[in-house]
């Protein structure tokens, strides 16, 4: 897939990718060798029938490959852009042994590119069941919600989501940057889910304006699904991470994501500028907030993570871009204390690491090596190490089970304890990856149309 | 949308606003606030509750114009509306058991002492007012503080031009003294804050404060307004915007609240410039 410049891409929010024309797509999908066994199925946490769009591309109809696509994923471009596939339908793929896997991904994201591309009478829009005449509220418009309200709209309920921000989205909207994932991709596929009848409440936190429970009894809905997240950004515990200079990647990437601060004084949210930026931890999130902090003018961004490259959880390509854009690795370190003057952040004092022999699990731990601090020089910390569950909603509904880390307590379909509540996504597994989320949003859906109907 | 259905300018800088929100209006409690939005190219900034109607569907706050987006505001007129308002957010301030309390208000402050004062009297507590401003012309919400039963209502301004000079640690320090409250609640400036907290330690009176760091989106998922409380670090919007006075980490606080000063200045100077041309 071709790709902007990293030199030049690494100053501006334009996206990375320029996508597939229709010649390379072809292309790539003639090498699909439409297993009788499609094992890159099993590999989709949403189950898309991925030899059967790929084939519809062989065959030239890209009006049916996203129709295929839209039977299971009603984000299609999103997905395409942010899945992990290489660690999902790509690495079933048989290609994967003998070299490289198909291209799924891109390919998905080629279809549904070209489905956006269409006005919205032009765009596929699934089928809709008649009306069962129920009410479901879908808590959060995240990947989890959006999954779940496109199911539960599909199976012929009215669905009202509420958001707690000003846009729908939750993380696609708040913290994956332009540069991978375009407003206008997300709002689009937002769009086509409000021409499944899907209503959309912002400014609405539940828990705090209206509870769970009230839904249910005086706001008349028949069953409620919660995917409102994962919360709380989670700090380092070192001395020094309230300076100023320090941020969680949330609050940063939602200033620059969802309040446009790249574009201040033209748009109102300002953004800390840093010369010298650490990013601590090594997923997704601390990829997004490196390469946004470069694109912001910084001179230095070091990314700062215990373990060593290959532990990273962020994907492969994103490591990748980042390293491509400029940001520096600085593997085997661990942050001991975040040190300032005046208030503001000068640096951050690490203790290199080292990884002990593999577990019976096959994890590596990393423990410190002795007297080996040093210190990184900087005018910014951005914690990316993760987030903890939000108390806000669960408060407000007493009787939800909650594990002791405050997750809701769910089945495997998304069942709580309480009749016709269901959950999915961070706020019952913890932060996980957009597809899981939305597989676990569908998987709820089914369940509660099940729960409705009986 | 939020339609704008009253304003009242209080002061110089001070303006009042209310906006037609039924549902916010049915679940507002005392201490807690809202985050705005005017347009969309605008922030979120939190604003906390002067008061409201369950009844006729509306919420109220008060702000004083210090950078863009309060500037902007000011500007806004009734028939005007707000793009978003979220709340209400953070958990109320307590009113059970509390007998004998003392509720010091700072400036722009007194906005959330005066709701916070009612709801004690309504619970049934005996409650003093102090409230204080720089001059009599800042000085705001007096007649509606007046028209509650309070046991005293103190008037403290800096230069003398209304009520006693001096601070609102003087008259706070002796009710103290006097042994006339068991418990106090200060909102203000930071260091005001501060200094009544410091005032009623000496004499063990349990203080609470309501503070006001920077905050994004005011629901726990960003961490732009923590504190050290006790040294731990706590949430304004979520675990707040209400804690133990004598455990917060003030100096930590006043620090963290001018990170984009600099840059709010550069944005106001911007807009008061092109003012004209913007609107």
């Amino acid at each position: 897939m071709p790709e902007r410049d990293p030199k030049q891409r690494a100053s501006v929010f334009d996206e990375v990718g320029y996508g597939y024309t229709p010649e390379m797509a072809l292309e790539e999908a003639m090498r699909c060798l439409q297993c009788k066994n499609p094992t890159c199925q099993e590999g989709c946490p949403v189950n898309i029938d991925i030899k059967g769009f790929i084939g519809a591309i062989i065959e030239g109809d890209h009006k049916r490959g996203v129709e295929i696509l839209k039977e299971r994923n009603a984000l299609p471009a999103v997905c395409g852009r942010v899945c992990p596939q290489e660690e999902q339908c790509e690495q079933m793929c048989v290609l994967t042994k003998k070299g490289e896997s198909v291209a799924i991904g891109r390919l998905e994201r080629f279809l549904g590119d070209s489905d956006l591309a269409c006005e919205l009478d032009g765009r596929c829009v699934p089928a809709v069941a008649p009306s069962s005449g129920f009410r479901c509220a879908v808590v959060g418009s995240g990947p989890a919600g959006l999954a779940c309200a496109g199911e539960l709209a599909q199976l012929g309920h009215a669905v009202t989501i509420f958001e707690s921000l000003h846009a729908p989205g939750g993380v696609l909207s708040y913290g994956i940057p332009e540069f991978r994932l375009p407003k206008v991709i997300l709002d689009g596929e937002i769009e086509t889910l409000s021409a499944l009848g899907v209503e959309l409440v912002t400014d609405t936190v539940v828990g705090q304006l209206v509870t769970v429970p009230e839904l249910l009894a005086e706001e008349g809905f028949d069953a409620v699904f919660i995917g409102s997240g994962a919360g709380l950004p989670v700090f380092l515990g070192t001395p020094g991470e309230n300076l100023n200079g320090v941020f969680s990647a949330n609050e940063f990437l939602t200033r620059v994501n969802l309040l446009r601060a790249y574009e201040f004084p033209t748009s109102d949210t300002p953004v800390w500028r840093g010369r010298k930026v650490a990013v601590i931890g090594g997923g997704n999130v601390a990829m997004d907030a490196a390469r946004t902090a470069l694109r912001l003018g910084a001179e230095e961004v070091f990314l700062v993570y215990r373990r060593t490259e290959d532990e990273m959880p962020a994907r492969k390509e994103e490591v990748h871009h980042a390293r491509e854009e400029g940001v520096e690795f600085k593997m085997l370190c661990s942050p001991s204390e975040i040190v300032g003057r005046d208030g503001f952040v000068t640096g951050i004092v690490a203790t290199r690491m080292e990884l002990t022999e593999p577990d019976e699990s096959g994890r590596r731990a990393p423990v410190c090596v002795m007297d080996s601090e040093f210190t990184i020089e900087c005018d910014t910390v951005i914690s990316a190490v993760g987030t903890r569950a939000n108390p806000l909603l669960s408060k407000a509904a007493p009787e939800l089970e909650l594990t002791k880390r405050g997750y809701i307590v769910t089945d495997d379909d998304g069942t709580t304890n309480m009749p016709g509540v269901y959950a999915g996504g961070d706020i019952v597994t913890g932060a996980a990856t957009v597809i899981l989320a939305m597989g676990a949003g569908k998987k709820a859906a089914v369940a509660m149309d099940r729960w409705l109907r009986n | 949308m939020f339609p704008i259905v009253h304003k009242r300018q209080l002061s110089d800088a001070v303006f009042e606003i209310g906006v037609s929100a039924p549902k916010i209006a049915a679940k507002a409690r005392a201490g807690q606030f809202l985050m705005v939005r005017i347009d969309d190219r605008g922030e979120r900034i939190p604003l906390t509750f002067s008061d409201w109607s369950a009844e006729e569907g509306w919420i109220r706050f008060i702000f004083m114009r210090v950078g863009k987006t309060t500037h902007q505001l000011s500007h806004l007129e009734v028939g005007d509306s707000l793009l978003d308002v979220v709340g209400p957010l953070g958990v109320p301030t307590h009113t059970d058991g509390v007998d004998r309390i003392a509720i010091i208000g700072g400036g722009v402050g007194v906005a959330v002492a005066y709701p916070v004062a009612r709801a004690m009297a309504d619970a049934g507590a005996k409650v003093s007012v102090i409230i204080g401003a720089r001059n009599k012309e800042l000085l705001i919400l007096e007649d509606e503080l007046r028209a509650l039963p309070l046991e005293r209502f103190v008037v403290v301004t800096d230069d003398g031009s209304a009520g006693i000079k001096g601070l609102v640690t003087h008259p706070l320090k002796e009710l103290c003294e006097a042994g006339e409250i068991d418990e106090a609640f200060a909102v203000g400036p930071a260091i005001m804050m501060k200094f009544c907290a410091a005032t009623t330690r000496d004499f063990s009176v349990p203080t609470t404060v309501s503070l006001n760091p920077i905050m994004v989106d005011g629901t726990g998922m960003c961490g732009a307004c923590r504190v050290s409380v006790d040294g731990e670090t706590k949430f304004g919007c979520v675990d707040g915007p209400d804690f133990d006075g004598h455990a917060v980490d003030f100096e930590e606080l006043m620090s963290r609240q001018r990170v984009y000063s600099d840059l709010e200045r550069e944005a106001d100077a911007d807009y008061s410039q092109g003012c004209q041309c913007h609107l």
